[in-house]
């Protein structure tokens, strides 16, 4: 290896010990990247830590880290990733068990008593559930929070914010109002990797026949096709202008200046059921 | 007279003595804004008397979603978030970072560039730790020393600004390298810092508390940490070596050039809050000799991979090369294409073992960039750490700690 990354001691081996001390628990073992990874049974997965805690050659004494990973287009779609490490041998390794919403992970708890708050922010992220943890709370989200933002399916920008209301005085849930649309760029070349067609490569497929295009990423300006863009001039053409009167700012009236609100008072608000509605007493409690 | 006592024994049967009060456990609200809770931590508390019975502590105050912002961003583009994570540290937090990015890519990085990170995640260690030591003797009483080692720490921050042009968030390091080189004046004047200010500001801030009574009935036998418990409980850095565990990556598990630097790790003997305080106190004196080393070894050369996939070609070439000019505008917009896989890089962050699982799966953004906090292991282990303490204990062990939220809650 080149890169100077941490240097701990050889995989050679590790792979055949766990091999012969897991047992039927081990599904597939892979050495990439210069990292062992086990794949577990996730029944299984409780007596397979001890095993790996306690056979003589591999020693992984401590839990550093639980990782969830989501693959939404899986069946199982989610992994929860365990690195162990070993401070008598120098030595790490990932063990990984996957699961869905509903099948319940084996809490390891039980051994290492670190695993309480890491199951906590991987159930809190992943709504992964884990039997066997008596504190399965949320851990990092705001008290009363709904979904599980790392999900790949939650957007970035959420659902509700906050803000201190001065009418109410005291902080307000709304749902997310974005001034402008969220944007995310795709940079990739299309040579390298990206689904999108450019303009005028329609009819560039190898069979010949047209394929539609991919538009980019949500949000992002698609590239229009030129007949698309013919059409376009064409709506225009015929409607009539969008605004109905110019807006203009000639006169203090119009720009609003002097005016007891500026229109954003909470009872014109939409109602969403994703803002949890105050009991009155405070936000924490 | 004997009737007398039988009824008074009677009635003690019956009661209470004259004059006690029934105590009932009750709940208390320790922060969020409370200004030994180092940030926004809340520690809801049960205490019975003024012992503390079952501390719950409520994290995520200042969660950000910096690993869901970090999906959505290039690799490049990630490198800030990191400098918020630990704000005390914030070089620390892009090593781990970078070397994963390297790890995946393989790639080799320049020996000056190697040494350098060394060199500025040692300077990081030491203003990380005239932080944590001060903030922790103001916690148990003292105000002197801290007003000294924030004068230090000061300094480290000027330094930090004159490499990187920032003074806390530096985004100084790259995958490849560092950002640009440093001027041989810094260098020069960080030596003489070495010699000259900060042995004797340091060492007169220490020497006011390490032998002083009332800092020593403060944390002396305060929330002992055995050996295995420090093991159950995931612990890391100065907290696993104050518990008499010999554990330092970068000894054990030398990246950059670590493997090539002397220098000794101290261990505690009894796994106090005084052990760890003096844990961090010899760390600044062994980080002070490793960038002295780094002084004296470094070599000229480049101080950035000079791969044009994966760092930038200098400004002057580009005038001059087409080449070069498209390799900028690739670097700046799309970014370099990571080859699919996954790593787990760990580091010595002043803090403890500081992790990055990345997930790459083949494009220019991370798939998933999980981030393995210090401070998440050893928060959690302040229920059993406090049980049976008194209430004013518990800053003094959230000091020993060494906790910032920035980089707990993420």
């Amino acid at each position: 290896m080149r890169a100077p990354a941490p240097a701990y001691a050889a995989n050679d081996g590790v792979i055949e010990t766990a091999t012969a001390a897991l047992g039927a628990a081990l599904l597939e073992a892979q050495d990439l990247v210069g990292e062992v990874t086990l794949l577990v049974e996730r029944d299984q997965l409780v007596p397979a830590m001890i095993a790996l805690r306690d056979t003589p050659g591999l020693e992984y004494q401590q839990l550093m880290e639980i990782a969830g990973v989501d693959y939404p287009s899986r069946v199982e779609r989610f992994d929860v990733c365990y690195h162990l490490l070993s401070v008598t041998r120098n030595h790490r390794i990932r063990v990984r068990v996957r699961t869905d919403e509903v099948q319940p992970v084996p809490s390891v708890t039980g051994i290492w008593p670190v695993a309480g708050w890491l199951e906590r922010e991987t159930f809190d992220m992943y709504g992964v559930i884990f039997e066997g943890n008596l504190d399965l709370r949320r851990i990092l989200t705001d008290y009363g929070f709904r979904g599980h933002p790392q999900r790949k399916d939650f957007p970035l920008s959420g659902f509700a914010e906050v803000r201190y209301s001065e009418e109410a005085k005291r902080v307000v849930y709304e749902p997310v109002k974005l001034a402008q649309d969220f944007r995310s760029f795709d940079f990739m070349s299309p040579w390298e990797g990206a689904e999108y067609v450019l303009p005028g490569d329609e009819k560039a497929t190898p069979s010949g026949e047209h394929k539609a295009a991919l538009p980019q990423a949500k949000g992002a300006p698609s590239p229009v096709t030129a007949e698309q863009v013919r059409r376009a001039d064409d709506d225009k053409k015929d409607s009539p202008p969008n605004a109905p009167e110019t807006k203009v700012t000639e006169s203090p009236a119009q720009t609003g200046a002097g005016k007891s609100d500026p229109g954003n008072k909470p009872e014109e608000k939409p109602k969403d059921p994703d803002v949890i509605p105050s009991k009155g007493e405070g936000q924490n409690q | 007279m004997a009737e007398y006592l039988d009824q008074l024994e009677h009635r003690a049967d019956d009661h209470t003595s004259a004059g006690d009060v029934e105590i009932q456990n009750y709940t208390i609200n320790f922060g969020p804004q409370h200004p030994a809770a180092h940030g926004v931590l809340r520690l809801v508390m049960e205490l019975d008397g003024e012992i503390v019975e079952r501390v719950d502590p409520h994290v995520g105050l200042l969660h950000r979603g910096t690993e869901k912002f970090i999906e959505y961003k290039t690799y490049l583009q990630s490198i800030p978030y990191f400098d918020r994570l630990d704000y005390c540290s914030p070089m620390c937090m892009e090593h781990s970072y970078v070397l994963a990015i390297e790890k995946l890519l393989d790639l080799e990085v320049p020996l000056r560039a190697q040494y350098l990170r060394v060199f500025f995640a040692e300077l990081t260690r030491i203003k990380n730790h005239m932080l944590n030591l001060g903030s922790h003797i103001m916690d148990v009483g003292a105000m002197t020393p801290n007003l000294w080692l924030f004068e230090l720490r000061e300094d480290c921050m000027n330094f930090y600004e004159r490499a990187s042009g920032a003074r806390m968030h530096a985004n100084y390091f790259r995958p490849g390298g560092v950002r640009q080189d440093v001027p041989l004046k810094l260098l020069t004047d960080i030596a003489e810092w070495l010699d000259t200010r900060l042995p004797r500001l340091f060492e007169d801030a220490i020497s006011l508390v390490a032998e002083n009574r009332i800092f020593k009935q403060r944390n002396v036998d305060i929330a002992i940490v055995s050996r295995e418990d420090a093991l159950k409980w995931g612990f890391s850095g100065p907290m696993i070596r104050a518990a008499g565990l010999p554990w330092d990556l970068r000894k054990s598990q030398p990246y950059d050039v670590y493997a090539r630097m002397n220098f000794d790790v101290p261990v505690g003997t009894r796994g106090d809050c005084y052990d760890r305080f003096m844990v961090r106190v010899e760390e600044v004196r062994q980080s002070a000799r490793i960038m002295k080393q780094c002084l004296a070894e470094m070599p000229e050369g480049p101080t950035l991979s000079l791969d044009r996939k994966v760092a930038p070609p200098k400004r002057g070439e580009m005038k001059r090369s087409m080449e070069a000019l498209i390799h900028h505008f690739k670097y700046f917009t799309e970014g370099f294409h990571v080859p699919a896989g996954e790593v787990y890089v760990a580091t010595e962050s002043p803090k403890g073992e500081f992790g990055v699982y990345l997930v790459s799966d083949g494009t220019n953004k991370p798939y998933r960039c999980k981030i393995r906090p210090t401070a998440f292991s050893h928060l959690q282990a302040m229920d059993f750490m406090s049980k049976g303490h008194m209430l004013a204990d518990t800053t003094a062990i959230l000091g020993a700690m060494d906790i910032v939220f920035g980089e707990c809650d993420r």
